[in-house]
């Protein structure tokens, strides 16, 4: 069907998108990589020099790292199974019949739009202060002692509040899905006499399967970013308790200017996330195929 | 008898959502309602009844020129979702409805892009932008923008121009419809939903955006995120007007974001969930 002609069209119609991605990925990683081969310190730019793998090395054995790798998992996961497992509660809770279903759902989802500043100073300041926040207030009521959260638990307060953020994503996607559903399969499992435990494993389950993937990896995608929340409460503290891979790098070019450490810092991100990439391709590739 | 049933369960499952419903929207709501307080109301207890005072909003615009991140916010995310839109709707156009064998490898090589983590670039880029004239301008950063969410764009116009039947244009081009009157006539009213998702979605994305807007701008181009961000040193009494100033900052898109909630699953799945 598809004529040279219209052929030649398509091409000049998508060479703008692919050029600009194409300079967009390429130029800025090409100059990462060379940084991160030099010596190279914005605050003696006259002392350049190349570096071999020195700033790996540096990086590699910088106690930070280790730490900051494992905050960045923990950050990843322990997200990801509150949001996974809270929307997969929320998303069947939500599929039942309620009075004033679109305002619960609207409630719901509202934290997804909530900006990260903004999202995590309501929290550090009028939710886990330890002198006024709402939790200290309640802990007082109980007549516990209230807790200095960013002080005392700083990776778990981020957690939390990055997975208030993401909580409305996974129940919203996973609602949708749960509502695709044949609504006929479920009656007839429940007239076959099917448990609600055994309807959820064997069907509603596999059913939710690709989108419970789905909402996995593109989670995993921001939540290896996540900086905006990091910063305005712990600054990465006390410490590095609360420091992972993207606010180590950000520290080590912006705040100690070092420009070789920190590229080097960058591309160990950028191949960690292009492992976790790979696999979402993968399964959002096999969808395209439908 | 099951009626009775099923109506006691409905009252119970309802209630159940609703306390569910208010505990996540708390935070949201305790910052409106903070914001009608005074300073010393708002470090004194949970109370969800405020003395109703506008103060705070005057008192941000005063003290702090909320006017002009604000205004920073709306040209950067209108702007490089329109620029985004004039490059993605051709790409996207084209690979709808020409696909050849190489269609997908081009969709998922973009969507890799969007993969790349920012601080992988942040070096080069301040460094370019430093050099260039162009950091802490909103023309940088509406550039910058207009690539990060490029990626997503042309997905999002992809799955829905693959929905446009492909006989209607065969049709039109029976009847001798140019392909300048085939695009005005018969494409473009059923694009046109499709393209307004895509806009409105991209118009949150971009305004929430908290890596580049805050890394790249200081006092002149600095959005809502950044003059937000600004905030995380405490200097005296200041939550109530924290929250004014945030109540502002996240109204437009949570308004937005409430009619798009369709959208929003089909945009940021890349299709895979509808």
């Amino acid at each position: 069907m598809a004529t040279r002609q219209t052929r030649t069209l398509a091409r000049f119609m998508m060479a703008p998108s692919v050029v600009l991605l194409l300079i967009w990925m390429i130029v800025p990683l090409a100059m990462t990589l060379w940084f991160s081969f030099q010596n190279y310190n914005l605050l003696m730019p006259a002392n350049r020099s190349f570096a071999g793998f020195f700033n790996y090395i540096y990086f590699y054995t910088d106690p930070a790292f280790f730490q900051s790798i494992a905050n960045t998992l923990a950050i990843v996961l322990g997200v990801l199974a509150i949001t996974v497992i809270g929307g997969i509660l929320l998303a069947l809770l939500l599929d039942q019949p309620i009075f004033g279903q679109g305002i619960v759902r609207i409630l719901i989802i509202s934290p997804f739009f909530v900006m990260p500043p903004v999202a995590a100073l309501v929290w550090k300041n009028m939710i886990m202060h330890p002198g006024y926040g709402v939790f200290a207030d309640i802990s007082r009521f109980l007549g516990l002692r209230p807790i200095d959260w960013f002080a005392q638990y700083p990776l778990l307060s981020i957690i939390i509040i990055v997975a208030w953020q993401w909580l409305p994503f996974a129940t919203l996607i996973l609602l949708t899905a749960l509502q695709s559903l044949d609504e006929e399969q479920k009656e007839a499992a429940e007239m076959d006499g099917a448990g609600a435990v055994s309807r959820f494993i064997y069907i509603i389950l596999p059913h939710l399967a690709r989108a419970i993937t789905v909402v996995i990896l593109i989670e995993t995608i921001f939540l290896l970013a996540v900086y905006a929340e990091i910063l305005v409460t712990t600054n990465g503290g006390p410490g590095y308790a609360s420091t992972n891979l993207a606010f180590l790098v950000y520290r080590t070019a912006l705040l100690s200017y070092d420009i070789g450490g920190a590229s080097a810092g960058g591309v160990i991100a950028v191949v960690l996330a292009n492992i976790v990439a790979l696999f979402l391709m993968r399964a959002v590739g096999k969808n395209l195929d439908r | 008898m099951a009626r009775a049933v099923s109506s006691r369960r409905k009252t119970i499952v309802t209630i159940v959502a609703w306390v569910i419903a208010f505990v996540i929207f708390f935070p949201i709501l305790y910052t409106v309602i903070t914001s009608l307080k005074t300073e010393r109301e708002a470090i004194d207890g949970i109370s969800l009844i405020p003395s109703g005072t506008f103060e705070n909003y005057v008192e941000v615009q005063a003290q702090r020129d909320y006017w002009k991140p604000f205004t920073n916010s709306v040209i950067i995310s209108i702007g490089s979702t329109l620029i985004g839109l004039v490059i993605a709707i051709p790409a996207a156009w084209a690979m709808a409805f020409s696909p050849t064998k190489r269609t997908k490898d081009i969709l998922m090589w973009m969507l890799s892009t969007k993969m790349m983590p920012a601080v992988g670039v942040l070096v080069p880029l301040y460094l370019l932008f430093r050099d260039t004239g162009l950091l802490d301008t909103r023309l940088g950063l509406t550039i910058v923008l207009t690539l990060v969410n490029l990626p997503i764009i042309v997905w999002m116009l992809y799955t829905y121009f693959r929905e446009i039947p492909g006989e209607i244009l065969e049709a039109a081009r029976m009847d001798g419809a140019s392909l300048m009157k085939e695009i005005v006539y018969v494409l473009t009213p059923m694009a046109v939903p499709g393209i307004a998702s895509t806009l409105l979605l991209n118009i949150i994305l971009a305004w929430n955006e908290s890596f580049w807007t805050i890394r790249l701008t200081a006092a002149n181009a600095a959005p809502l995120t950044a003059f937000i961000a600004s905030f995380s040193s405490p200097l005296g009494l200041f939550w109530a007007k924290l929250s004014a100033a945030s109540t502002l900052a996240i109204a437009p898109v949570l308004i937005m974001g409430w009619f798009s909630q369709k959208q929003l699953v089909r945009g940021l799945t890349f299709g895979a969930v509808k």
